[in-house]
């Protein structure tokens, strides 16, 4: 360990959270069908594998672009050689009109604005990297999604000071929220640089509403600083009310070209909308040309396989094809999601109400034996082995208040998700008869002795890793 | 100018030059996208022979892929993988692609050593390794040694968002550009004085721009060096398999077989852009001897994975070990006959170049056509030949040489049939230099009196701040 960076050896990457070590546990012992019914059900994983279907009837129906051809001729060693950081231009023209087509058309984005990186995760990295020096901050509302903390601080030396966001309001951003923040960087000496929002949420699955963007947008105008909106999730949005970008609420204020414009930045990717991790598709949106020059010089140490933007920009450019995969993406998800929230309904459980994301945000303080985090992980370490589903706890998404749990529907078969509610209702049942919940106190404390030491690290270590947080 | 009120409000990462795009370097790839040469569209335009691609080799690998139907997930045979492959972002990287790398890379050192799979660490092209490499291994401040010449894009991928600080180990033609213990033990004298806190030495073996490979001793003596100041040794790799005579390459991973070593201390860069001719797929690998330096790399990997469709392609393709054979082989074939066709072209007009057995490039000495030894003479030279002669070449300068006069010349990323045009035009250049220095030396014979030093013609292009859609867009060396 000697002579390593202080980057190395430290826990900024964030991977000794609870989030990331239920992914370990299931890796032990995956749930399959046939060779391991008995296994855990992964449901810790944002992925959309509901419309793979459409994606795959392209590529038979057009064997082209796939094979390295255009018109007949072979273009693969242009393909191979094509590493300019401005990207392939037909697969940003193909890229910004998508993202147009998910906005239903109420806002256009200029392809010159855009640059494009590997995957979201490089995506958030750079912009913090173009926009904070390190020790500098950025605002996050809570609950945020896990990967921020390496993401965003990591290897930047950036900080987040979380924004408070409660169930009593259904976890909107407020302005007392957005103030108190502030004053809280001030207190602890940080420069706040910006607020970074997740627009569909990740965990919530809400979408922002206008009066949250225009109080963002005042927010950042008053105190002069960025708005970052990690829109990922923007294509998954299955119901009412729609997705207001942010852009959308600038362009209805007539903040064109003024100050404010040039600090509004988007970040995109075709990783939850289009269902494609693997392919490492990330895009920052600026209207600031210097953010964007900065940001495509950045973008060498992660680009995007020219293999790959030549299939994409072919299936994007199919007009026919997106407007249908958008819709019918829409529909299964909307499908899905009604799935999971009627069968935890059936358990006595609650969601937030969603209408966007991969995930429903699942209140289960009902279930704590206290109103405390540790209570939070005592529930999940039985989720995760008696129940043997993977969920995400709040408190990996720093949540402040204890008892949620974000849980994926669209990750498996419907099949699939029947058993895993299933098995949720049989635990809740046996959980709620065994008195387990908040009203029954008289075993607490030796209990607590049963259980193992890596429960009780975990639940301290989350507050630990994160001392400044409350 | 001073910075308006959102300029202010960016990093200083974002507003400073350490991404050294605005160097007058970056001038003659700018003379060449104004005017590129086409045999038939424009034959008189400027011949790219800055870029450091290797074109000589695709007719195999399009041969493979047509005969491997399967190992695209777009093909009719293949796209029952298409689910598979596209959600998979496992920052591990298919173990089929870390085995097939780990593969290759111990064909190309002639099965010498073997690579473990589990040390593979993807990045994002072996500028996203290097960079990972200096994230890993040091902190802002911190620096490394790195002998010059040098790949002048070192010091943006090691140090421009990591703020670790390169210090030059000059070479010179004395002695062929070697690396001396002398002149490392200097440098790291003279950086601990200045309190600057060395953590290591990078080297590229193959060299960029010498084209040559490091001899056995050497390696020894820089393995030697870097245990004894308990420091790493970070050896780029990435020309490994594009080494077409001898002396032939030796790894850094062979050296530390046979000698004492501290294995912590030793990390190999790599890529497929190279020795395969792909820098689009973007395929860097970083590949340390240190388990805590693989972990981190690992998960830092995340900011620059391989695409799974290119991991998918190329596990198939690099583990046909019959392939892989036969590619190697005629890559070395190949680059050799370029090689000699455009050396020999050279010695017939007087021009040489150091003696080299690897890489995509020769370098060219031109020292006797420089007005004087410096560094002005050498730009002045050089924009002549982008201006007169057509030709994009690369400055000795940008590469950190500290000898005025040599050139960077690549002769891989073109066909036959350009390599003579450009031969042609180099004879012609020379011929005519040799008519004014022959002119001047009779005119010098005549005068009578005139002691004025005559002043050069300076039609300069001056450094000036690249446009977002700036020549550097396509490869940077």
């Amino acid at each position: 360990m000697r002579h390593l960076s202080t980057k190395a050896t430290c826990n900024s990457h964030g991977q000794d959270s609870s989030y990331f070590l239920g992914w370990e546990e299931y890796e032990k012992n995956p749930y399959d069908e046939v060779q391991n019914p008995k296994g855990i059900i992964q449901m810790g994983l944002a992925e959309n594998q509901l419309s793979f279907d459409l994606l795959e009837s392209w590529l038979e129906k057009n064997p082209e672009p796939a094979g390295f051809k255009r018109d007949g001729k072979s273009i693969f060693r242009e393909l191979a050689l094509f590493q300019d950081y401005h990207g392939l231009p037909a697969f940003k023209k193909a890229l910004v009109e998508f993202m147009a087509e998910i906005r239903g058309n109420r806002v256009s984005f200029d392809p010159n604005h855009m640059v494009l990186t590997a995957g979201a995760t490089s995506a958030n990295e750079t912009l913090m990297f173009c926009l904070a020096e390190p020790g500098e901050a950025f605002l996050l509302p809570t609950p945020y999604y896990p990967g921020f903390d390496r993401d965003l601080k990591w290897r930047t030396g950036v900080e987040i000071v979380p924004i408070h966001c409660t169930s009593s309001n259904d976890f909107q951003i407020t302005e007392t929220a957005l103030e108190a923040a502030y004053h809280e960087a001030q207190q602890r000496n940080l420069r706040v640089k910006g607020v970074l929002v997740t627009n569909p949420s990740n965990p919530l699955g809400t979408t922002l509403s206008r009066s949250e963007l225009n109080l963002l947008i005042s927010f950042i105008t008053t105190k002069g600083i960025h708005l970052i909106s990690d829109e990922i999730y923007s294509g998954t949005v299955f119901s009412s009310p729609g997705f207001v970008s942010v852009m959308e609420v600038l362009k209805d204020r007539n903040c064109d070209e003024t100050e404010v414009w040039d600090r509004v930045h988007i970040v995109n990717s075709l990783s939850k909308d289009l269902g494609l991790p693997g392919f490492r598709v990330g895009a920052i949106y600026s209207n600031d040309d210097m953010v964007v020059a900065a940001a495509t010089k950045m973008s060498s140490f992660g680009l995007m396989s020219s293999q790959t933007q030549y299939l994409l920009s072919a299936l994007l450019s199919d007009k026919k094809f997106t407007k249908n995969y958008i819709s019918e993406n829409q529909k299964r998800l909307k499908k899905r999601q009604n799935m999971l929230v009627m069968g935890l309904k059936k358990a006595g459980i609650s969601c937030l109400k969603s209408n966007a994301g991969l995930f429903c945000w699942v209140n289960m303080r009902h279930l704590l034996r206290s109103d405390t985090f540790e209570a939070e992980m005592e529930l999940w370490k039985k989720i995760v082995y008696d129940v043997r589903l993977n969920i995400s706890p709040g408190s990996s998404c720093h949540c402040t208040e204890p008892g949620w749990f974000r849980v994926c529907f669209a990750n498996m078969t419907e099949e699939t998700l029947d058993l895993a509610i299933q098995r949720l209702k049989d635990f809740v049942v046996e959980h709620t008869a065994n008195g387990h919940s908040k009203s029954n106190n008289s075993s607490k404390n030796s209990k607590r002795k049963l259980l193992p030491k890596w429960v009780l690290r975990l639940s301290s270590r989350d507050r630990d890793h994160e001392p400044d947080e409350r | 100018m001073a910075l308006s009120k959102n300029q202010q409000l960016l990093s200083k990462i974002a507003t400073n030059d350490r991404h050294g795009e605005n160097s007058p370097y970056f001038d003659g790839w700018k003379a060449y996208d104004k005017n590129p040469y086409h045999p038939i569209d424009n034959c008189e335009g400027v011949i790219q022979m800055g870029l450091a691609e290797n074109q000589l080799c695709f007719d195999l690998i399009q041969k493979w892929i047509r005969r491997n139907p399967k190992a695209s997930i777009c093909t009719a045979e293949g796209v029952h993988e298409f689910k598979n492959i596209a959600i998979f972002q496992d920052y591990n990287g298919f173990k089929e692609f870390r085995q097939a790398v780990a593969n290759f890379m111990g064909k190309a050192r002639g099965g010498r050593v073997t690579y473990d799979p589990n040390r593979i660490v993807m990045s994002g092209g072996a500028t996203g390794a290097n960079e990972t490499v200096m994230f890993c291994l040091a902190n802002p401040g911190d620096a490394f040694l790195v002998p010059s010449p040098c790949y002048p894009a070192f010091d943006r991928d090691c140090g421009w968002r990591t703020g670790v600080q390169l210090i030059p180990v000059n070479c010179d033609s004395s002695n062929n550009f070697l690396i001396t213990k002398a002149a490392l033990e200097a440098a790291y004298e003279r950086a601990q004085q200045d309190h600057i806190n060395v953590k290591g030495l990078i080297i590229a073996n193959p060299s960029n721009p010498l084209g040559t490979v490091l001899d056995r001793d050497t390696l020894r003596s820089l393995v030697s060096f870097i245990n004894e100041k308990k420091i790493h040794l970070v050896s780029d790799e990435i020309y490994a398999a594009s080494v077409f005579s001898t002396p032939s390459f030796v790894s850094v991973s062979e050296i530390i077989e046979e000698m004492e070593c501290d294995r912590d201390l030793i990390h190999i860069v790599y890529s497929l852009s190279k020795d395969m001719g792909l820098p689009g797929f973007r395929v860097g690998i970083v590949y340390s001897y240190n388990d805590a330096v693989v972990n981190c790399g690992r998960k830092m990997s995340s900011f620059g994975l391989v695409s799974s469709q290119t991991q998918h392609l190329l596990a198939s393709m690099l583990s046909d070990d019959e392939f892989v054979d036969n590619f190697l082989k005629e890559n070395s074939k190949r680059l050799a006959k370029r090689h000699s066709m455009f050396t020999k072209g050279l010695e017939k007009v007087g021009i040489a170049c150091l003696k080299s057995s690897a890489g995509l490039f020769v370098w060219m000495d031109l020292r006797r056509l420089l007005k004087e030894q410096t560094l002005e003479s050498e730009m002045n030279l050089w924009r002549v030949i982008i201006n007169e002669v057509k030709l994009n070449v690369s400055p000795g300068s940008s590469f950190h040489c500290s000898e005025p006069g040599w050139f960077r010349v690549c002769f891989a990323n073109m066909d036959d049939d350009t390599v003579e045009v450009a031969l042609e035009r180099i004879r012609v250049f020379v011929e005519k230099q040799q008519v004014k220095s022959k002119r001047k030396f009779q005119n010098n014979l005549n005068l009578k009196l005139s002691c004025t030093p005559r002043r050069y013609d300076e039609s300069v292009m001056s450094p000036h701040m690249m446009s977002p859609r700036s020549p550097l867009v396509r490869a940077r060396t």
